[in-house]
């Protein structure tokens, strides 16, 4: 994991503002659950750890290998779970489903009840992904919600949205980008965006 | 005849997506693990507190409490409540503990 | 009620209180089911802290012009993931 990466996740250094209540509710809570022995705090900081392991590159890596490796990209359409233990990322309960991009078929995700996502692999959500904005709009007017992240999808092609409404969290697996003959896996994986994973970009060259 | 919780809003109107990037702070990646280390403990061979729980006690929350607080503190507010719901932590507790809390920010 | 891929169904006008993970956009409408995703436990019932309750868990596809008929939508449809006992064959009754 590069030591170099600034994920947008990575937490900042506590503030000197006073905190807010939901801040000391925080921190109350797991004062007291550290002090009823439920957990040390040695855990919450290995937990935070391992939370900021998973980020989007992972999505990226299993992207730029479907993109490379068509037997690999049928396994992982098939079950996106078990293609993640192929490349050593471990899912967790995680039920993960690829979807495909073909050039009749935008994919696009969202969870209108709540914020499901594909944590164990990809990290925390972006903050839009959770707003009430992006949940209630993206169902019922895809286009215009893709237009305002910049991405135009022509009206001959169909839009799946997903809604994550239960035990499934899907990845995107986008159209790999024309230009990109011979590029090495790694090279494949930096054009691949967290947003391109959700449906809300596409890869660029 | 129908009942629409405020946290179900598929289709409804609302204004533009706010596309900008939001680190989350410290005691918002707190929240997060304190989430997943009460998923994996169990009591009495089941999770201390499940992810359905606390969707179901956000939901609870009532539309103006939903929309006022942020993301994170309607977890927090959840996991604080399930865990008095489940009696492994008291009001009592929670309330002396957020006032010593409060204490010792201010230095005393 | 078991349903296979490529059946017509429609999601059942319930308005019930509780944790319910059937979205309000889609009851009372049409779609096919896409897959059987499996069995789960009833979310209904974890939300409460009880388990066992099994449920067979499927995708439905809608056509967007469906459930959203207002808004011009072309062939696009939304894929949503529903437990059995909020579908009902298309056809039927509620």
């Amino acid at each position: 994991m590069s030591t170099t990466h600034r994920h947008p996740h990575v937490y900042h250094p506590e503030h000197h503002l006073p905190s807010t209540y939901y801040e000391k509710l925080t921190a109350a809570v797991m004062e007291l659950l550290v002090e009823k022995g439920f957990f040390t705090a040695e855990d919450v900081r290995r937990e935070i750890e391992a939370m900021d392991e998973r980020c989007p590159e992972r999505g990226a890596r299993m992207v730029a290998r479907a993109w490379i490796d068509p037997a690999f990209k049928a396994r992982m359409l098939e079950d996106g779970s078990a293609a993640m233990r192929e490349l050593g990322l471990d899912p967790g309960d995680m039920r993960l489903m690829v979807v495909e991009n073909t050039p009749s078929i935008h994919n696009v995700i969202v969870c209108t009840l709540c914020s499901c996502y594909p944590r164990m692999l990809m990290g925390p959500p972006p903050a839009w992904y959770k707003s009430r904005p992006y949940r209630s709009r993206v169902v019922r007017e895809p286009r215009k919600v893709l237009a305002e992240f910049g991405l135009q999808i022509p009206d001959e092609v169909t839009i799946r949205v997903h809604d994550s409404s239960a035990d499934l969290r899907y990845l995107v697996l986008p159209m790999r980008p024309a230009g990109t003959d011979g590029w090495s896996e790694e090279r494949l994986a930096a054009l691949v965006t967290r947003d391109a994973m959700i449906g809300t970009a596409v890869p660029r060259v | 005849m129908s009942f629409r919780s405020p946290h179900d809003m598929g289709g409804l109107p609302a204004g533009p997506v706010d596309t900008s990037e939001h680190a989350s702070t410290f005691w918002e990646q707190r929240v997060d693990a304190i989430r997943e280390l009460t998923r994996k403990i169990e009591l009495d061979g089941r999770p201390l507190i499940r992810v359905d729980e606390l969707r179901r006690a956000i939901e609870s929350l009532g539309a103006q409490s939903y929309d006022e607080l942020s993301y994170y503190e309607r977890w927090i507010h959840a996991l604080s409540t399930l865990l008095v719901e489940k009696g492994v932590l008291t009001t009592a507790e929670l309330g002396r503990k957020l006032a010593e809390i409060e204490a010792r920010e201010e230095g005393t | 009620m078991s349903f296979s891929a490529g059946d017509r169904v429609r999601v059942r006008e319930m308005y019930p209180p509780g944790h319910v993970r059937t979205p309000f956009y889609v009851r009372g409408k049409a779609g096919i089911v896409e897959r059987v995703v499996g069995e789960f436990d009833n979310p209904e019932e974890l939300a409460y802290g009880r388990e066992g309750d099994k449920r067979i868990l499927y995708r439905v596809r809608f056509a967007q012009r469906d459930v959203f008929p207002q808004t011009p939508s072309g062939s696009d449809t939304i894929d949503v993931e529903i437990y059995e006992h909020w579908l009902v064959p298309e056809g039927d009754g509620r």
